[in-house]
């Protein structure tokens, strides 16, 4: 027997800037009863296992794996957090089904970024308390320092950078469950304020709320409950370095050594002639360029170009966030990799309304965990 | 489908201690390197790394995985931390084995740690945010008040008394006598000595509650065919379960832990067991508070309801008794590092099963243990089954 799983339900809440009248276990039991009803399967009945991905901080609540079994139908059963991307739990959940012990795992990830006051201060606490914390910058001064060395290394140009800006919030015009399209042009986005020296302000993120829940399945089970299970081909996820004195700047080890476990696992020699499409983080405009060379779709340096000549666009010969990214939708935190992976699930299911693209096959998801973090997940779906 | 078959390879472990010098990262890494060495393996046959640690708020450090990643090994190589609260400690060994059980990792690095003395004045306040924001956080509940309730009610149902739970700590704090690794030994202490120790939150006192320690636990998990080239006494992973109930505790009754006997469950059936009371020959069920031992004796189906302080009365469940119960000492006595001291039960039941426990080993040549623990708002199970 084959042991392949499936995607075999979706459902999301969201995503926009506030959502003062839900509250996160609102937002959770929206996505989720979404999913559940997508694959046609009972949570309390039929879902084995149930994963959440999220972190005591970004949700004021220490120990927050208590708050989510009841919102999800997971009371009394195996239920459990992993303080990762969205990506990471996916991946969990795709072991768990694997092992041959379970087969329907539910994976859930959502964001209330709206309800945090001070993220920024949230985010210092992630820096080491030793070395980087005492010298009281903000965190995004890593994003500025990332992107100087990235520009700097592939000659890389801050209008490329812009390019990826104006292209991902144009394509999020089209995205009804992005909040963040806008016509701009590469104007707008250089003539906007800095952030961190060279990065601006346009060039990155703001905060989304929302909740994403998928549904996965063993071969079994994929083809006997779903007309169109997408099948997760590959998954990786690695860790560079935590320390910034350490760790490569220029490219991202971490995606570089995912994208190799994912593609080994799914027989990918040559990925940009394998991979129809992608959606790779971009929370910063210059990662959407710096991660699709670690990925191995551009060589050093070419990501750039390859962006202003359109050939990453809806229509390229290689569209990269046609949902918007997470500059059009938002930055979700720790729900963001499988904000990622919607959006190559709605394409490969043929879903995506006006953002469709045509004769698509294998799709390739990536995420990163933000600053200032040096970790990375990446997962390849086909139909 | 049949499942691939994981075993532990290798296991090390700090000293507990109140308050330790290094840092997360380095007791990580002085845990990794022990287990490391004990299978003579290096990080270059390690494959993939699991990580488990309690909440950030003890470091003060958002995202403490990400930060403790390289103490733990895991520079360029896969890394998740899991996280259910004071269950993690036996859940990080269960992460572990999906990991080699799916089939994608043959070795795999499993780290908890835990560092709860950076928490000034004192780690228990860390545990004022577990609590519902909005109809608990007002009335400013702390651990020990809920446990203290639970305690009390598992005390009224069945009629036992404080001297009746006491015998646990005292067992367990003898027990940690022959522990290297421990914060709490004591060769002498008496039933007395708790009984007459502070109350701290009625009906806890003081020496019916684990101290706050620091530490870190490390194991190696191998697939079968990698496992026998590794070591010839492989300690396999026979059944595992976890189990969260509803996040609402003032909804349950706390007399019995559904929850564990759930998780207990899920981890017999995958382990073909029928007879636990038979077939488990020693237990390290998770012990915080002494009462919490009893409990989870109950909730495991070790014992009756309300039963569990007939076997430590008897002596069964003393190291040289039927079923021996915390032989290590347990977090009473060796230390309640939270996550560290979940997987210091696993470990203990590696070096039992090989007899390699020295001063602690339980006689009769046990071939089967059984590690649980328990946490969030007394809301989550976490067992592992292992037999050589």
């Amino acid at each position: 027997m084959s042991d392949r799983v499936a995607i075999i339900g979706i459902g999301w809440s969201g995503f926009r800037p506030i959502s003062p009248e839900l509250s996160y276990k609102e937002l959770m039991y929206e996505a989720a009863s979404r999913a559940y009803n997508d694959a046609g399967v009972d949570p309390r009945k039929d879902v084995e296992s149930f994963i959440t991905v999220a972190e005591d901080f970004h949700e004021g609540t220490s120990i927050f794996d208590e708050y989510t079994p009841d919102q999800l139908g997971a009371v009394l059963k195996p239920m459990h957090t992993i303080t990762g991307d969205g990506l990471h739990g996916l991946a969990t959940a795709y072991m768990l089904v694997k092992t041959g012990q379970f087969s329907i795992v539910a994976v859930e990830g959502h964001s209330k970024a709206s309800n945090i006051l001070t993220l920024s201060g949230v985010t210092a606490y992630a820096q080491d308390p030793v070395l980087n914390r005492p010298l009281r910058l903000n965190t995004q001064f890593v994003a500025g320092m990332e992107m100087n060395r990235y520009l700097h290394d592939t000659g890389t140009t801050a209008q490329q950078c812009a390019e990826v800006v104006v292209k991902n919030r144009r394509n999020a015009l089209h995205n009804p469950s992005a909040p963040y399209g806008a016509d701009l042009s590469i104007g707008d986005v250089l003539s906007g304020p800095p952030l961190a020296w060279p990065l601006g302000t346009q060039e990155t993120a703001e905060h989304s709320d929302g909740a994403i829940a998928f549904i996965l399945a063993s071969e079994e089970k994929a083809l006997y409950l779903s007309d169109f299970p997408i099948w997760v081909l590959g998954i990786g996820w690695s860790n560079d370095s935590p320390s910034l004195e350490n760790r490569n700047w220029g490219v991202s080890n971490s995606t570089k050594d995912a994208a190799f476990m994912a593609y080994r696992q799914a027989g990918i020699a040559s990925p940009y002639q394998a991979v129809d499409f992608a959606e790779v983080d971009d929370i910063y405009a210059f990662k959407e360029l710096q991660v699709l060379e670690s990925l191995g779709f551009f060589r050093p340096g070419e990501a750039g170009p390859a962006t202003q000549e359109g050939l990453t666009q809806k229509e390229g010969a290689f569209p990269v966030n046609v949902s918007g990214g997470s500059l059009g939708i938002g930055n979700l935190l720790d729900a963001n990799g499988l904000v990622r992976a919607l959006e190559i699930i709605l394409q490969l299911r043929g879903e995506a309304g006006p953002r469709q693209l045509e004769d698509v096959s294998i799709g390739l998801a990536q995420s990163w965990r933000g600053i200032p973090t040096a970790s990375d997940a990446v997962a390849i779906f086909s139909n | 489908m049949s499942m691939r078959k994981v075993a532990i390879v290798g296991a090390g472990m700090t000293k507990f201690v109140r308050r330790a010098l290094e840092t997360g990262k380095e007791l990580s890494w002085q845990a990794t390197r022990q287990a490391l060495d004990s299978c003579d393996l290096t990080m270059d046959d390690i494959e993939a790394v699991c990580l488990g640690t309690a909440p950030d708020a003890f470091d003060g450090v958002h995202m403490k995985g990400e930060y403790l990643s390289d103490g733990a090994g895991a520079w360029r190589k896969p890394y998740m931390r899991s996280y259910v609260g004071g269950g993690t400690g036996v859940f990080v060994p269960i992460q572990g084995w999906y990991h080699v059980a799916s089939g994608l990792f043959d070795v795999v690095l499993v780290v908890a740690e835990e560092k709860m003395s950076s928490y000034y004045p004192h780690a228990q306040a860390a545990f004022l945010t577990i609590f519902d924001h909005t109809t608990e956080r007002p009335l400013k509940p702390n651990l020990l008040w809920i446990f203290a309730l639970e305690m009390n009610r598992y005390m009224q149902t069945y009629g036992i008394s404080k001297s009746d739970i006491a015998r646990v700590a005292v067992k367990n704090k003898r027990n940690a006598a022959d522990h290297p690794s421990a914060l709490l030994g004591d060769a002498e202490i008496t039933v007395d000595d708790v009984l007459n120790s502070e109350t701290l939150a009625w009906p806890v006192n003081r020496l019916d509650v684990s101290p706050v320690s620091d530490g870190a636990v490390a194991i190696v998990l191998a697939a079968e065919h990698v496992a026998k080239r590794i070591t010839d006494k492989p300690v396999w992973i026979e059944g595992v379960g976890w189990n969260l109930d509803t996040a609402y505790w003032t909804n349950r009754d706390l007399a019995y832990p559904r929850y564990v006997e759930y998780a207990a469950r899920m981890a017999y059936d995958m382990a073909g067991i029928k007879e636990p009371r038979k077939q488990i020959h020693i237990v390290e069920p998770y012990d915080p508070f002494d009462y919490k031992e009893l409990h989870h004796l109950e909730g495991l189906l070790l014992a009756d309801r309300g039963q569990a302080p007939q076997l430590v009365a008897d002596g069964i469940t003393h190291r040289d008794g039927d079923m021996p119960v915390c032989p290590s000492g347990g977090l009473l006595g060796v230390g309640n590092p939270i996550a560290a001291a979940g997987l210091m039960k696993v470990a203990e039941l590696f070096w039992q099963l090989r007899e390699e426990a020295g001063a602690r080993q339980v006689p009769g040549q046990p071939k089967r243990g059984l590690a649980q623990a328990w946490g969030d708002l007394m809301q989550v199970g976490t067992v592992v089954i292992v037999g050589r």
